[in-house]
């Protein structure tokens, strides 16, 4: 395939400033494409990451035109204007080097949301039957799709105001346990998401869902977070 | 900013920056108010101020940020204590948007 054109690829490198790059466009091309074109052609000290080019890994997610995105299963056309474009780091995360964002906050949060799974049975028991149908599943189940890429807890206003929020991930996970049967750990997931960091700091924003790339939902998660642990507060006083 | 505008996150810009207005205005509305026990002639020359166009065309901004600050909070407490399915708020959105339509023919009609 030959290139057609020439996209001006801005690349925000952190303290080292931005740097632009002429890159070849192609009539098929994503976001990922672009970057590692440029690694493998212009800039072989370029750092960034990446593993599963599907959409699969969650590695690869990067701020394109102000806005997170998962790159690799971004085409190039939906983001370029005027044929340039520019290319940063997550925002909310400490960055390493370039396009490398150091993930640690994102999942330590997830386990300090009790985003884990509370065992009650052993190996020894029998397999317990999970009704597909129940609200409870219907409603764990829109939110276990969750790929760890970090686009939403890049997005969200509040973790940029509050170091200590737990982020639509992480309470998403902690929804999606709340309503597992097999999941034995309501008490400790209630007590994790309803103090300082938790969910009644989220305000209803939206960024998580709207720019979530698998279409989940975390602002109602998070909503349904509020209501369990008011209903909890009131019934039980914690 | 710009890159990221999308209707709930302009919602929650409206909502915070009406507050902040709102919290401005409040310590002057409370102190006009005390000028009745403290110095009513005063107050009455606030109060005549009340007829320039310009006072008029702020009461106007100041009912807008009352009800855009009502309407936002109202928002926040629905859609965080109803368990809405997206097709209920896309119904719910389309509502508020007929009935702000109704409200502006009545606004023209008045006119």
């Amino acid at each position: 395939m030959t290139p057609t054109d020439t996209l001006t690829v801005t690349i925000e490198r952190g303290p080292a400033g931005a740097e632009t790059f002429a890159v070849p466009a192609y009539e098929n091309q994503t976001v990922l494409d672009v970057v590692s074109w440029i690694q493998q052609n212009a800039d072989p000290t370029l750092s960034y990451r990446f593993a599963c080019r599907v959409g699969m890994c969650g590695s690869c997610a990067m701020t394109v035109g102000g806005v997170p995105r998962w790159t690799c299963r971004t085409h190039i056309s939906k983001v370029v204007k005027d044929g340039a474009v520019t290319i940063g780091p997550l925002k909310n995360l400490p960055v390493i080097k370039d396009l490398a964002v150091d993930m640690d906050p994102f999942f330590d949060k997830w386990i300090a949301a009790e985003g884990v799974h509370h065992s009650g049975q052993t190996r020894h028991d029998p397999i317990a039957p999970i009704d597909a149908a129940t609200p409870a599943r219907v409603a764990a189940d829109a939110g276990i799709e969750c790929i760890n890429c970090a686009v939403c807890y890049a997005a969200c206003d509040t973790v940029t105001g509050n170091d200590a929020y737990l982020g639509p991930a992480a309470l998403q996970r902690a929804w999606t346990l709340l309503q597992d049967d097999k999941d034995t750990g309501r008490d400790d997931i209630l007590d994790a998401v309803s103090g300082a960091g938790g969910c009644h700091n989220c305000h209803a924003i939206g960024s998580c869902t709207a720019y979530c790339p698998n279409d989940l939902d975390p602002m109602s998660a998070i909503a349904g977070l509020k209501r369990e642990t008011a209903k909890s507060f009131f019934s039980r006083g914690r | 900013m710009i890159a990221r505008a999308h209707p709930l996150r302009l919602a929650y810009l409206l909502h915070r920056l009406s507050g902040l207005a709102l919290a401005l205005f409040l310590p002057v509305h409370f102190w006009v108010l005390a000028l009745a026990l403290t110095d009513p002639a005063e107050l009455d020359g606030f109060l005549h101020m009340t007829e320039a166009g310009v006072v008029k065309l702020a009461e106007f901004g100041l009912v807008f940020l009352l009800a855009v600050h009502m309407f936002g909070g109202l928002r926040l407490l629905a859609l965080d204590w109803l368990p809405w399915t997206p097709a209920q708020k896309t119904l719910a959105a389309v509502a508020t948007a007929l009935s702000f339509l109704v409200a502006c023919l009545f606004l023209l009609g008045a006119l």
